[in-house]
């Protein structure tokens, strides 16, 4: 398709130049650079056109040809050269070549559909748009199916010589899908010259499958040899195939070499696939748990360090999803950018509206953690409904950017997607600055003072509110950074943070209160327990069963994963 | 005959000294009973003193809500437990009464089938699953009432309190196991009836709960529950074993090392609570109607919370009284100004917590000991000028 792009761009230069090289003949005085100009600008344009005309000319013949007849055709349009013969011959494949019944003229239909409205039409020299003309004023050029095999080929053998990597690799993809003779002949052909690494291991796993099929033992051992090392379910199950018995009760492989090989490629294959299928779950359990270890982290800091049940810890990330919807508002045209200037305002909004809560609610009910989590509630409750107030109680649609959409497929049994590996990096890096700032920063070392020992660290000089505020608002705000990823993963509405609050909570006391590397441990393997159970258990179920197995654990080690020692944990 | 009767003034003087609070309750908890069947039955429908169907369920909606929070306060205010798990108690007590109802529906449900109830038919269950055997009678669903949330109690608070889960930590886990109920009644194949739970009861020990007479008795049965809770709350935080438990609330590790089995003191008070709040939601579910899953969310826990935040902790009767109100209040909000409903019990939240620590019974108690304070404070500062200036003058 790229490749008719530039055609058609190439065209219109042409006539640009042609315009103006109009535009300078009336100019006597200038009449020798314009001979010059018009010998430089028509000669290959003459060319060109008589191309064109020729191309046309073999083109016409179509409409009243026989199938055999209309084979040489394609043949001759083949050779042609001409740049819109792909085209053509891809829309005669799709049955999308008509003949005009007025002028004999060939067109090309853009699109079929079972509709009454007249077609849209394609020049077929110049691939621009030709007006559109009603449905029976127009008929099919027909195909059999030797002719559609033979166009198939021909369009295989174009895409196969195109310098495009992904256009040759796409087309010998096609021709797997169902190898004939011709497909293995062009296939060979092209097996020697290929030079992308790519494309000539999917020409050789298509060879070597047609090989399987061959009369000599010796091909097609090495065949199994070469499939061996493939991970397709294609592949695989066509190696199967070798050890099975045929209706007769014998084996439908007669050597015995062969049929060993080929058992132990299976299993190879089998083997690799359930390894990859492995690596996808743990990823798949990496990324649940970052989500799990994104939403904690805030909590890991409000209520691991400063011991605040803060059960507003959701409603903050919904402001942050909130923010990342209203960034979005203001500036439609950007969405890719969006998303890296949402996170710092996340950062801001949570961060401000926590430091708020602190200052007016949190810091007279300090040393009563239970009576923090009915105030934080009423709190959540409030920014609930304000943000239902303020944007309805619907759900808003936060788009994804496109960088963010897509897969990264590493082999045929293993691929990522973007955004799963994205959140695995975000919260990497989340995490990497939060242990920055509390391990090597000046407030680190005030907020660890003041958790330690409140009142010696406001001896030494410590202001213990302003380093209270900044903590909680330090929290907060990593709360609004999770929810702008939240937002790319589930519905932004004023009950986003409700769904999460309970999740991040065991997270931070499976982990162990106040040690950040127990939040990241605890939450990744929450989230590959999870996913190791989704499969045999259900998601509802596995929920629950990682849910029960939590407070068992708790019963067990009712300090979390790693418990805090010495005179800290003796306070709490 | 005259001494007696001043015998019998005195000790009743004494009772209503030493709780006037809970007298209150229980005479204003019998006044509901003669009350609302005269005012319902007795009045007619164009009186204005009549009592209309819907304010009956809302009164017996109001005294479950009530029930639910003495348990609470039972555990929170005098042992310190703060159980955000009790609305899975009342829940899984709904649940077992529901159950009962559903199975009376008998072939009056819409498919009409006579042992199962309509959702297993539509679900295309071939028989009643063994959990489900036995809820035909009455008996067996109070006896499942009273030992399933009671059950799940002991087993969890053995568990917690023998590792000595408390506080916060203990608070995050009962809200845990609430939500993983919450999640497992939500689905169809626990047998529960799924998103839908169970509704469309047709009659209770052969009443029809559409009749108002029946749902008069309801109301009458939940105040006697009601106050009988109350009493025996009230005999439990009384007796020596419910000295302990206050003193396991202020002072854990000191009540242990004195030589008391801590956590069986906190796991029996844990489980009577349980059987509370299970009762109390078998009482609910007859009078709204229906039960589903949503009764497990945790945000009820923490409602049931508020109420007793509100009326005032380590109570009883403010307790009461905080469900009473705080859900009266409700009805008002969401009916008059749905917007602003969560906004009110947001800020009651905060202010309660900051402002009112024991509560509105906290606020009364503080102006009368004000007041008391306010009127002794000349006689003793009398006496003790009195006392001074008689010791100075004997020093000198």
């Amino acid at each position: 398709m790229l490749g008719t792009e530039l055609q058609v761009e190439r065209r219109r230069l042409l006539d640009r130049t042609e315009r103006s090289g109009r535009r300078a003949r009336p100019n006597g005085a200038l009449w020798l650079p314009s001979l010059l100009l018009a010998l430089v600008v028509f000669a290959p344009h003459a060319l060109a056109q008589s191309r064109d005309e020729e191309f046309l000319a073999v083109l016409g013949e179509l409409g009243d040809a026989s199938f055999l007849d209309k084979e040489h055709i394609v043949e001759r349009l083949s050779r042609s050269g001409h740049p819109s013969t792909r085209a053509v011959l891809t829309a005669f494949l799709e049955d999308r070549l008509y003949v005009r019944a007025k002028d004999r003229k060939i067109v090309i239909v853009k699109s079929m559909d079972d509709g009454v409205a007249p077609f849209d039409l394609v020049d077929p020299v110049s691939l621009q748009d030709a007006g559109s003309g009603a449905r029976d004023e127009v008929t099919r050029i027909g195909t059999n199916n030797r002719l559609r095999k033979l166009l198939k080929t021909t369009v295989a053998r174009f895409d196969l010589s195109s310098p495009d990597p992904a256009v040759k690799l796409a087309a010998v993809q096609e021709m797997l899908r169902d190898l004939d003779q011709a497909s293995i002949a062009l296939l060979g052909g092209r097996a020697g010259v290929e030079t992308d690494a790519a494309v000539k291991e999917e020409i050789e796993t298509g060879l070597a499958l047609a090989a399987l099929d061959g009369g000599d033992p010796r091909a097609r051992l090495d065949a199994v040899a070469t499939l061996a090392r493939r991970l397709r379910p294609q592949v695989r199950n066509r190696l199967a195939g070798v050890l099975e018995k045929g209706a007769d009760g014998n084996f439908v492989e007669p050597d015995e070499k062969v049929r060993q090989a080929a058992a132990a490629a299976v299993r190879r294959i089998d083997r690799s696939r359930a390894l990859y299928a492995g690596v996808e779950t743990l990823f798949f359990g990496l990324s649940v748990g970052s989500v799990l270890v994104l939403v904690a982290i805030g909590l890991a800091i409000t209520f691991g360090v400063m011991g605040v049940i803060n059960m507003a810890h959701g409603e903050l990330m919904m402001l942050g999803a909130y923010t990342t919807y209203v960034v979005q508002l203001a500036m439609p045209r950007h969405i890719g950018l969006s998303i890296l200037v949402a996170i710092p305002a996340a950062f801001l909004v949570a961060g401000l509206a926590g430091v708020i809560v602190e200052r007016t609610i949190i810091r007279f009910l300090y040393g009563r953690p239970l009576e923090t989590l009915l105030a934080t509630f009423g709190v959540s409750l409030v920014l609930q409904q304000s943000v239902r107030s303020l944007f309805s109680a619907n759900n808003r649609s936060v788009e994804t950017p496109p960088w963010m959409s897509g897969t990264l497929q590493l082999n045929d049994a293993l691929a990522i997607t973007f955004n799963r590996l994205y959140i695995v990096i975000f919260t990497l890096i989340v995490f990497a600055i939060l242990l920055v700032v509390l391990k090597r920063t000046r407030l680190g070392l005030d907020i660890r003072a003041v958790s330690q020992n409140r009142a010696m660290a406001q001896a030494m000089g410590i202001r213990t509110g302003w380093v209270d505020a900044m903590t909680f608002g330090l929290g907060s705000g990593i709360a609004g950074i999770a929810g702008v990823a939240l937002s790319q993963f589930t519905n932004v509405g004023p009950n986003l943070g409700q769904a999460y609050i309970i999740d991040s909570f065991m997270v931070v006391v499976f982990g162990g209160v106040g040690n950040l590397w127990g939040t990241l441990v605890g939450g990744m393997s929450m989230g590959v327990v999870n996913q190791l159970l989704e499969p045999y258990a259900g998601a509802v179920l596995a929920k629950i069963f990682v849910l029960v197995a939590l407070i068992l654990f708790i019963q067990r080690w009712p300090r979390g994963l790693f418990p805090q020692t010495g005179r800290a944990a003796e306070s709490q | 005959m005259l001494t007696r009767v001043v015998r019998v003034g005195r000790r009743l003087w004494t009772a209503w000294d030493a709780d006037r609070g809970g007298t209150v309750l229980l005479v204003l908890l019998a006044g509901v009973a003669i009350a609302v069947p005269a005012l319902n039955q007795l009045a007619p429908a164009s009186s204005a003193l009549h009592l209309s169907t819907y304010s009956l369920s809302l009164i017996g909606k109001y005294l479950c809500y009530a029930m639910l929070a003495l348990a609470l306060d039972l555990v929170w205010g005098y042992g310190g437990i703060l159980s955000l798990g009790h609305a899975a108690f009342f829940a899984l007590g709904g649940y077992a009464m529901g159950m009962y109802l559903m199975r009376q529906i008998g072939s009056r449900g819409v498919y009409g089938d006579p042992i199962l109830p309509d959702f297993m038919v539509f679900l295309n269950w071939q028989k009643l699953p063994w959990f489900w055997v036995g809820f035909n009678h009455f008996w067996f669903a109070l006896l499942v009432i009273a030992a399933l949330p009671a059950l799940l109690a002991l087993l969890f608070g053995w568990f917690a309190f023998r590792s000595r889960v408390t506080g916060v930590y203990f608070s995050i886990m009962t809200q845990a196991l609430s939500y993983a109920l919450m999640l497992a009644f939500f689905r169809n194949d626990m047998g529960f009836g799924g998103n839908n739970g169970f509704t469309d009861f047709k009659d209770i020990l052969g009443f029809d709960l559409h009749e108002d007479g029946t749902r008069v008795m309801l109301v009458v049965v939940t105040a006697a529950a009601l106050a009988a809770s109350y009493l025996a709350c009230r005999a439990i935080v009384g007796s020596r074993a419910g000295r302990l438990f206050r003193a396991i609330r202020d002072a854990e590790s000191r009540a242990r090392f004195l030589g008391y089995r801590v956590e069986s003191y906190k796991l029996w008070v844990f489980v009577f609570s349980a059987v509370l709040a299970g009762i109390a939601g078998a009482l609910y579910v007859p009078q709204v109607g229906i039960i589903n899953p949503g009764e497990f969310a945790p945000i009820n826990s923490i409602e049931a919370v508020i109420w007793v935040a509100v009326g005032g902790r380590g109570t009883l009767f403010g307790a009461a009284a905080g469900a009473v109100l705080v859900n009266y209040a409700k009805t008002y909000f969401t009916g008059a100004l749905p917007e602003l409903w969560l906004y009110a019990l947001g800020a009651l939240f905060v202010l309660v917590t900051l402002f009112l620590p024991r509560g509105l019974v906290g606020l009364g108690a503080s102006r009368r000991r004000a007041v008391q304070a306010g009127a002794a404070a000349p006689v003793i500062w009398a006496l003790g000028s009195h006392v001074g200036v008689s010791l100075g003058s004997k020093l000198k």
